[in-house]
C-alpha cells in the first residue's frame, strides 16, 4: 500500500513540475465556459437589412419602420435598383434584402393581395431560416396593425410556455457539452500520454520490475488526473451557476456521481489508447486530434444528434461523451431524478468496464 | 602537432547561471593538430565550457577564440570550421547511415559528387558497407559512436569537439574509436575531447583537469604524473578531485 | 544547403509509422463523415398532443401540424401531466394542449386559446419549434376564417401580405454547402498547426537539435526547411478536400480554385509559423501539444465555423479580428459560395499577409541557436 502511495506521489511531482501544462489544464475550462457562455450563440442579431422600395407609400414605410424598430434588425441601406443586391451580398454589406413592388399600397388595399420579396444570403442556412422567421413576424405584426380596423372574427391565440430555459439561453445547451468535452479530452489525453511517456523513456520497465502489480502502476498514473478533473468539474459548475446563470436544477450529488463515472470511463479510454500507440506523439495526436473533432461534432454538444443520418447516430452512440452530456442536461437543466438517467448510467458503466477489460488485456499482452 | 599555430585560446572564460558559476575564469590554449583531453568529474563544468567554445552557449564574461574567430561575437564563423559530436551521438535515428552522412556533409557545404565518393570511401574504411541502408536506430552502440565521429569530421574541419564520446561502450570498441581519433589528428585535425575515463587521458598530447569550474592542472600526462607523484592518471585525478565540492 | 534539410524532413515524415496515414486518412474520414453531422436544421420535432376536445376542428389542427413536416406526432396523451412525462423522458420536445371547449368556443365566441409547451434546453429548437407551431395555429385560424367569412360586400376584404423568400448563393439552404468549406479550413489548421508545433520540440527532446545548432545552418534556413514540407502537406490536404467535396457532395466552387490556393499559401504560412513559435517556446512535446490545443480550441470556436461572428458580443468580435481562421473561413465561403474574386478579398489578403509575416518572423527570431 505504501508503495502505491509513493507511486501516486511521484505522479503528482511529475505534473506539478510542468507549470505551463497545469495552467492550461486548469484554465482551459474557464476560458471555454466564458466563450461558450457569452460568445457562441446561434441566435441572430445585428441583422443588416437592405431595402428596395419603388413604391414609397404609407404601407411600405410602416413595414420598413417596423423592421428597423425590431431589436434584431437595422435598415442599413436603401437600394436604387435590384441589381445592386448581388454586389451588396458579395461584399458582405447586408444580410437580407427586402423588395417591394410598385404601387404596393394600392395592391394591398384593393385587391387584398400583395407580396414582399425577401432575399436572404443563404450562405448560412441557420441564419437564413431564422431571419425569414423574424421578417415573417414583423410582417404579421404590421398586418395586424394596418388591418386593425377590420374585425377579425376568428382567432386562436396560442399561449406559449418555454420549459426549463425560458430565456432560451444558448448556454444551457453548451455547458453540459463543454463539461463532457473537457473531461474526456483531458482524462483520455493526459493518461495516455503519461503512460506512453514512461514506455518511451524506458522507465516503465523499472516500474514493472518493482513488486507492485501493474494495475496499481496504472491506477497511480490516473489518480492525479482524476484529481485535476474533479477540480475542473467544480470550476465549471461554479462558473456555470454564478457567472452564466445556468442553475443546477437537479440533484448535485447525482450530477457529481455521473461525472465521476464519466471521468472513470475517460481515464480508461486513455489507458486503451496508450496500449495501442507506440510514441508520445501518436498518443497526443490520437487523443487530441482524433478525438477532438469527432467529440465536438458527434456528442450532441453543438449539433443535435437527432438530425444525423441513422448510421452516424449509431456512431455517436459509441462516443461516451454523448451519453454523459445527455445525462447532464437531464439532471442539471431539467432537474430530473435518477430514474430518468438510468439508461445513460447503465451505458456508461458498461462502456467503462468493457474498455477496462480490453485495455488490461492488451496491457498484459504487451508485457509478454 | 604545430605548436606555432594556436587554434583554441581562452582568457578568463566564465559562465554563470544565476548565482551558480559553472565555469570560473578558465584560461588555456590548444595547438593545431593536438589531441587535447579536457578532463574533470561530473558537474565540474566540462560540457558547459565546451558548449561555449562551440558557440552553443554565450559566455557570461571572459573571451575565447576558436579557429581564429571570437566565440562570443563570431560564433557562426566558428561553426563553419569545427565538427561536433555530442554525448548522445545525435544522429537522426530515423534516417539511414548514408542519409545522415549526406545531410551533415551537405550542411557544411560539400558538393553532392564529393559526398558520394567520400561516403563510399568512409563506409569501406569502417567496414560499414553492408549497413549503408540501415536506419541508425538499428545500429549497435559502438557503430553509432564510430559513425557519429566520422560524420563530425567528414567535412575535414580544423577542430573537432567530442563530448564524452565513449560513454557506455566496451574497452575494445573504445580502443578502436581512439584509433580513429589518431587518424584524424594525423591528418591535422585538432581533437578536443572531454571524458571522465582517466585511462583515455594517457592517449592525449596534453590534458587539463577541471575541478569546481576551474582548471586545476594542465600539462602532458607524463608531466602531470611526475608532478603529483602518481602512477597513473587516475591517481592524479583522485588527488585533485578530492578537494571538489561539486559533483555527484 | 537547404535542400539537404528539406530532404531530411520529408524522409522523416514519410518514414514515421503514424504520420503519413494521419495526413491522408484523417481529412478523408472527416470530410466524408462530418458534413452529415453539422446540421442545425430543426426538424423531426417530437410533438405530444393533449386533445381535450376530440372535435372535428381539433383533429384538423393536429393533422395540419403533422403534415407541416416539422413535427412528428409521438403521442396523444389524455392529460397534460402525462405529456410532461413524455418531455421528461425525452420522447417529446413540445406539447400542444387543446382545451375542452375548443370547437365550441370558436363557433360561439369566435376566439379561444390553446397551450404550447416547448422544451427549451436547446434554446433554438424550443424557440423555433414553438414559433412554427404558433404559425401553424394562426394559419389554421385563417383557414377557418376563409371558409366561413365570405366576402360579404366588396371592400370587406381581409388583406394579407404574402412573403416570398429567395435564398441567394445557397437556394436550398443546404447545410453541407455551408459546412464543407469551413471544415476544410479546420482540417488544414489542425494538421498544419499541430505537426510543426511538435516538430522542433521533438528534436529538442531527442537531442538532435544540438547537432544542428552547432553547424553553420542559419536560423532562417533551419526554420524555412521545417516549414516547407508542411506547406506542401497543406496543399496536398487541401487538394484532397477539394476533390472529396466535388466527388462526394457535388460541391464545386463558384469562384476560382486558384484564388483559394493563393490565399491558402498565406494561411498555411501563418498557421505553421504559429506552430513553430509554440514549438520554440516549449520544453517538452506535451507542453507544445497543450498550448497548441488550447489556442486551437479558442480559435476554432471564435472563427465563425460553428456560429456566426455577427451574433457574438462586441468584445468577442474584437478578439476575432486577430483570428487568422476567421479570415480564411471567410475566403473559403466567399469563393466557394459567392464566387468572389481575389480583388474582392482585399481585407482578407491584407490580414492574412500581416499574420504570416508576423508569426514567421517571430518563429525565426525566437529560435535560439545559442543559449
Amino acid at each position: 500500500m505504501k508503495q502505491f502511495l509513493s507511486f501516486i506521489r511521484k505522479e503528482f511531482y511529475h505534473i506539478s513540475r510542468d507549470k505551463r501544462t497545469i495552467l492550461i489544464l486548469l484554465g482551459m475550462p474557464i476560458v471555454q465556459i466564458i466563450i461558450f457562455g457569452f460568445a457562441i450563440t446561434t441566435e441572430v442579431k445585428d441583422v443588416r437589412v437592405a431595402v428596395f422600395d419603388p413604391s414609397k407609400d404609407e404601407v411600405t414605410q410602416k413595414i420598413i419602420d417596423k423592421l428597423d424598430a425590431n431589436e434584431y434588425m437595422n435598415v442599413v441601406s436603401v437600394i436604387d435598383q435590384p441589381e445592386d443586391i448581388e454586389s451588396i451580398f458579395r461584399k458582405g454589406k447586408a444580410d437580407i434584402a427586402i423588395i417591394f413592388n410598385q404601387h404596393f399600397s394600392e395592391n394591398y388595399l384593393h385587391t387584398g393581395d400583395a407580396s414582399v420579396q425577401l432575399i436572404t444570403d443563404g450562405t448560412d442556412p441557420n441564419t437564413a431560416s431564422i431571419l425569414t422567421g423574424y421578417v415573417t413576424n414583423v410582417l404579421n405584426a404590421a398586418q395586424q396593425e394596418i388591418s386593425g380596423q377590420y374585425k377579425t372574427p376568428l382567432s386562436i391565440t396560442p399561449e406559449v410556455k418555454l420549459l426549463y430555459n425560458p430565456g432560451m439561453k444558448g448556454a444551457y445547451n453548451f455547458v453540459p457539452g463543454v463539461m463532457g468535452l473537457i473531461l474526456m479530452l483531458i482524462c483520455a489525453m493526459m493518461t495516455s500520454i503519461s503512460i506512453v511517456r514512461e514506455k518511451e523513456t524506458g522507465t516503465m520497465e523499472i516500474l514493472l520490475v518493482s513488486p507492485v502489480k501493474p494495475i496499481y502502476i496504472i491506477v497511480a498514473k490516473a489518480v492525479p488526473y482524476f484529481a485535476l478533473s474533479c477540480i475542473n468539474i467544480t470550476t465549471i459548475l461554479l462558473l456555470s451557476v454564478f457567472v452564466l446563470g445556468v442553475p443546477i436544477a437537479g440533484s448535485l450529488t447525482l450530477l457529481v456521481g455521473v461525472s465521476l463515472l464519466f471521468i472513470f470511463v475517460s481515464l480508461v479510454l486513455g489507458l486503451l489508447i496508450s496500449t495501442i500507440v507506440k510514441t508520445q506523439v501518436a498518443a497526443m495526436l490520437a487523443s487530441g486530434m482524433v478525438l477532438l473533432l469527432p467529440v465536438m461534432f458527434f456528442s450532441g454538444m453543438i449539433y443535435p444528434t437527432e438530425n444525423m443520418p441513422f448510421i452516424l447516430q449509431r456512431i455517436s452512440d459509441i462516443i461516451p461523451a454523448k451519453w454523459y452530456i445527455a445525462a447532464v442536461k437531464k439532471i442539471m437543466i431539467e432537474g430530473l431524478e435518477v430514474t430518468f438517467v438510468l439508461k445513460e448510467i447503465g451505458i456508461l458503466t458498461l462502456m467503462g468496464f468493457t474498455l477496462l477489460v480490453i485495455s488490461l488485456k492488451k496491457f498484459n499482452d504487451r508485457l509478454e | 602537432m604545430n605548436e606555432n599555430n594556436i587554434v583554441i585560446e581562452t582568457k578568463d572564460l566564465t559562465k554563470r547561471f544565476g548565482h551558480f558559476t559553472a565555469v570560473d575564469h578558465i584560461t588555456f590554449n590548444v595547438c593545431e593538430g593536438e589531441i587535447f583531453g579536457f578532463l574533470g568529474a561530473n558537474g565540474a563544468g566540462k560540457t558547459t565550457a565546451m558548449k561555449m567554445l562551440c558557440g552553443l552557449s554565450k559566455p557570461t564574461s571572459g573571451s575565447g577564440k576558436v579557429a581564429g574567430f571570437d566565440i562570443g561575437k563570431q560564433s557562426e564563423q566558428v561553426k563553419k570550421n569545427i565538427g561536433y559530436m555530442s554525448q548522445k551521438f545525435s544522429l537522426y535515428e530515423d534516417l539511414k547511415v548514408w542519409e545522415n552522412i549526406r545531410l551533415f556533409a551537405g550542411i557544411y557545404g560539400m558538393k553532392d559528387k564529393d559526398i558520394a565518393v567520400k561516403t563510399d570511401e568512409l563506409l569501406s574504411r569502417l567496414g560499414f558497407e553492408s549497413e549503408r541502408n540501415t536506419l541508425v536506430a538499428s545500429l549497435p552502440l559502438g557503430w553509432k559512436q564510430k559513425l557519429s565521429f566520422s560524420v563530425s569530421i567528414f567535412h575535414e574541419p580544423k577542430i573537432v569537439f567530442l563530448d564524452e564520446p565513449t560513454g557506455g561502450v566496451d574497452p575494445a570498441t573504445r580502443r578502436q574509436f581512439w584509433e580513429l581519433i589518431y587518424q584524424a589528428a594525423d591528418r591535422g585535425i585538432t581533437v578536443f575531447v572531454t571524458t571522465h575515463y582517466m585511462d583515455e587521458a594517457e592517449y592525449c598530447n596534453r590534458v587539463s583537469i577541471m575541478v569546481d569550474g576551474e582548471i586545476e592542472a594542465l600539462d602532458s600526462p607524463a608531466n602531470l604524473k611526475k608532478q603529483f607523484g602518481a602512477h597513473g592518471m587516475e591517481d592524479v585525478f583522485y588527488k585533485l578531485a578530492r578537494k571538489a565540492k561539486r559533483g555527484e | 544547403m537547404i535542400k539537404y534539410l528539406i530532404e531530411k524532413e520529408f524522409k522523416q515524415i514519410l518514414r514515421d509509422s503514424f504520420l503519413p496515414r494521419l495526413i491522408i486518412g484523417y481529412p478523408i474520414v472527416m470530410m466524408i463523415v462530418l458534413p452529415w453531422v453539422a446540421n442545425l436544421e430543426i426538424k423531426n420535432i417530437n410533438l405530444s398532443v393533449v386533445d381535450n376536445n376530440h372535435s372535428h376542428y381539433s383533429q384538423q389542427l393536429i393533422q395540419k401540424a403533422v403534415s407541416s413536416g416539422y413535427f412528428r406526432l409521438t403521442g396523444v396523451s389524455s392529460s397534460y401531466n402525462e405529456a410532461m412525462r413524455n418531455i421528461e423522458s425525452g420522447d417529446a420536445d413540445i406539447i400542444m394542449e387543446i382545451p375542452a371547449n375548443f370547437e365550441q368556443d370558436l363557433i360561439k365566441q369566435g376566439n379561444t386559446k390553446l397551450l404550447i409547451s416547448a422544451n427549451t434546453v436547446n434554446g433554438t429548437k424550443g424557440g423555433l419549434g414553438s414559433s412554427y407551431l404558433s404559425s401553424i395555429v394562426m394559419d389554421f385560424s385563417a383557414d377557418i376564417k376563409d371558409k366561413w367569412v365570405q366576402p360579404v360586400k366588396a371592400g370587406a376584404i381581409t388583406p394579407s401580405i404574402k412573403l416570398v423568400t429567395q435564398n441567394r448563393f445557397n437556394p436550398h439552404l443546404d447545410y453541407k454547402v455551408f459546412m464543407v468549406p469551413a471544415l476544410m479550413v479546420i482540417l488544414l489548421t489542425v494538421l498544419c498547426g499541430f505537426l510543426p508545433a511538435l516538430n522542433i520540440v521533438g528534436e529538442k527532446e531527442k537531442g538532435t537539435i544540438e547537432q544542428i545548432n552547432v553547424t553553420p545552418v542559419s536560423k532562417f534556413t533551419f526554420i524555412l526547411a521545417k516549414l516547407i514540407p508542411y506547406w506542401i502537406i497543406g496543399f496536398l490536404v487541401l487538394t484532397i478536400c477539394f476533390g472529396l467535396a466535388a466527388l462526394v457532395y457535388g460541391i464545386l466552387p463558384t469562384g476560382h480554385l486558384i484564388t483559394i490556393y493563393l490565399l491558402a499559401i498565406l494561411y498555411v504560412l501563418t498557421i505553421s509559423g504559429f506552430g513553430l513559435v509554440i514549438s520554440n517556446n516549449s520544453d517538452t512535446m506535451q507542453q507544445a501539444m497543450f498550448v497548441m490545443f488550447f489556442f486551437m480550441m479558442v480559435l476554432i470556436l471564435l472563427s465563425g465555423l460553428f456560429t456566426p461572428i455577427n451574433s457574438m458580443p462586441h468584445w468577442a468580435q474584437n478578439i476575432t479580428i486577430f483570428n487568422p481562421l476567421k479570415y480564411f473561413i471567410q475566403v473559403m465561403r466567399l469563393v466557394y459560395m459567392k464566387g468572389s474574386s481575389i480583388m474582392e478579398l482585399g481585407t482578407q489578403v491584407f490580414a492574412l499577409s500581416l499574420f504570416a509575416i508576423f508569426f514567421n518572423s517571430w518563429a525565426i527570431i525566437s529560435y535560439r541557436k545559442k543559449s
